[in-house]
């Protein structure tokens, strides 16, 4: 009778067709083509090697897509996990200042000639630990309002973040950063075959440890006490879906650069269909998140008559305003 | 089996190396209602705390059935006491059902999959604190003496051997007052768990103690039946006002009086002139 299974699973597999939905059509459509193609053309295509379509979906489309669906996952999750962890509606990996610090992390890995993987991605997560450490630090204590100065902390961190990017790119006339700027707007047209297999094999294992954890994190919403009255070891499970949030987001950041707000609109869109169980938005989360940037990637890409925009343009279109809109509502 | 549910001795903790306990021994009887009294800031809840394992002990020892607290798994722990904070959260997303499920975490596994069987506990607690008519709603939606017995109902859910309940009945009126307190007698009586529980209403823990034990300063002052604990003497030097000690119409038990001072000032007068 576990009824919360039966619903985790029809919400992932209706997330599962709309994300296998948008994934096809970020693989059909594109640059370089004039729209459209009809099953059988696509398909007569793919299978044939020689074929510039061939190399165009499987080398260029196909490896973007699955980093997309990916990075949306996970920062959707990040999202998710802070808003549990922390008990703020309004947590966000990007707006706590997460992903700054693990940008300026990433870029002084690749000022330090670090390779992709695993220096720089390390280098991220350094800096994304550094801030999540800084804000938590400075939000602690006995400040005056526990949810005001959470944010607070956080949009100082990020401006400080930005303040050393901008700093960093100015000093160094280097020719790797050139296009920094591109990136630290989430940037997904920089990976292949080879980063998608990477980013999965990293974010996948963090993905099943997180579903894992999504009672804990039901327990952990009625507050520090009462889930450690209910047998949770708060401390080891807060250090670990923290550090572990931490790590997806910063790889993220390292391979795609700073895409803003997804973990704010998916969790809430997610939980006003779906309710607030963690189990369900767990998976709801992975699926649906990919979908979402999976979808702005394609926007971002085919939006724009010449060329191609960033995709944290179009989330950060949606998510600043819906920001704002549950910063009025959780006003008392 | 030993008859003893929580033995405590030379018990002490500081917070920020201000010591809110020291050195308190006392046990506590399996299947009794044992109230801790006495005035703000001396301790209450902070015992209450490290009863029910969320805080551990600076110094002394503190058994739970018989084993030291430190040595009992939190999971473990968990299915042996439930706790009820003195300010619920209820700016919480989850139905009274499922805050009251939530209950059965300690006895499931960490994806907390609940079975029929849970689901019939559940029922059966929230029958018993009279909320089952609530289920579906959610915590905000609820009064304060609501919102208390939805935190019961997950504590008996939890199926412990002892409920530690910090001020289950501030900030609710005479009727709620008393049902509350119904409740922990029934829950005494019919499922033989153990009370452990702050008032800060001196009577109403007078009329439904099976044990009193007054604090001041995280010192113990007196542990004992009511009638030992409840004396003019003891309760003016704590309380430091004038009261006045009588009996109870009902059952004989202290009835305590705080007197105006109004009164001390004729008194003060009268001795004047």
């Amino acid at each position: 009778m576990a009824s919360v299974l039966k619903k985790a699973v029809a919400v992932s597999s209706g997330m599962i067709v709309l994300l296998a939905g948008v994934m096809l059509l970020g693989i059909s459509l594109g640059s370089s083509d004039d729209g459209i193609l009809s099953l059988t053309e696509i398909f007569s295509r793919l299978t044939d090697p020689q074929s510039l379509y061939y190399t165009i979906v499987w080398e260029i489309r196909f490896p973007r897509v699955v980093i997309a669906a990916l990075m949306g996952a996970a920062l959707s999750l990040g999202g998710l996990v802070f808003q549990a962890l922390l008990r703020n509606p309004l947590a966000e990996p990007y707006i706590l200042g997460i992903s700054g610090g693990a940008a300026i992390g990433a870029i002084i890995g690749i000022l330090l000639s670090f390779a992709r993987f695993p220096g720089v991605s390390l280098a991220a997560f350094a800096g994304g630990m550094a801030t999540l450490f800084l804000v938590l630090v400075i939000s602690s204590g006995r400040t005056m309002m526990k949810k005001e100065s959470l944010l607070l902390s956080g949009v100082m961190v990020n401006a400080f973040c930005s303040a050393v990017i901008m700093f960093l790119i100015s000093m160094t006339q280097d020719a790797r950063i050139h296009n920094i700027m591109f990136w630290l707007m989430g940037d997904l047209s920089a990976g292949g075959k080879k980063e998608a297999l990477i980013m999965a094999g990293m974010m996948v294992p963090c993905f099943m440890v997180i579903f894992w954890r999504a009672n804990t994190m039901n327990l952990l919403l009625m507050g520090r006490e009462m889930a450690l009255s209910m047998g949770v070891n708060v401390r080891w499970v807060s250090v670990t879906l923290l550090v572990i949030t931490s790590f997806m987001v910063s790889v993220t950041v390292c391979y795609c650069g700073l895409v803003a707000f997804v973990g704010l609109v998916i969790p809430h869109l997610l939980r006003l269909l779906f309710g607030a169980d963690h189990r369900v938005l767990v998976p709801g989360c992975i699926f649906g998140g990919g979908a979402y940037l999976v979808l702005c990637d394609l926007l971002a890409r085919t939006l724009p008559g010449q060329g191609e925009m960033p995709a944290g343009v179009i989330t950060a279109l949606v998510g600043a305003p819906l920001f704002i809109v549950l910063l009025k509502r959780t006003q008392p | 089996m030993s008859r003893i549910a929580v033995n405590a001795s030379r018990l002490t903790y500081a917070y920020d190396g201000t010591r809110v306990l020291d050195q308190l021994s006392f046990s506590v009887q399996k299947g009794e209602i044992f109230i801790v009294i006495g005035p703000n800031g001396s301790g209450k809840t902070t015992l209450m705390k490290l009863i029910a394992g969320l805080i551990r002990p600076l110094d002394g020892v503190l058994e739970i059935g018989g084993h030291p607290i430190g040595a009992i798994r939190r999971k473990y722990l968990a299915r042996q006491i439930a706790f009820v904070p003195q300010q619920v959260p209820t700016d919480f997303p989850f139905s009274v059902q499922d805050v009251v499920l939530f209950g059965r975490a300690p006895h499931l596994g960490t994806f907390g999959l609940t079975s029929v069987q849970d689901h019939r506990l559940a029922d059966q607690a929230m029958a018993f604190t009279e909320v089952k008519h609530l289920a579906g709603r959610r915590l905000n939606q609820l009064s304060g003496g609501e919102c208390q017995r939805v935190f019961i109902a997950r504590a008996i859910c939890q199926n412990p051997d002892i409920i530690v309940l910090d001020e289950p009945t501030a900030s609710l009126d005479i009727a709620h007052q008393l049902r509350i307190m119904d409740m922990m007698e029934k829950m005494k009586q019919e499922k033989n768990i153990t009370v452990v529980m702050v008032s800060h209403d001196v009577n109403l823990a007078a009329m439904y103690a099976d044990t009193l034990m007054l604090v001041k300063s995280g010192c113990l002052v007196r542990v004992g039946p009511p009638k030992t604990v409840l004396t003019y003497d003891i309760l003016e030097s704590v309380y430091g006002c004038p009261l006045l000690v009588d009996e109870n119409p009902l059952d004989n038990l202290p009835r305590v009086t705080p007197v105006p001072g109004r009164y001390i000032k004729e008194l003060r007068m009268t001795n004047d002139e």
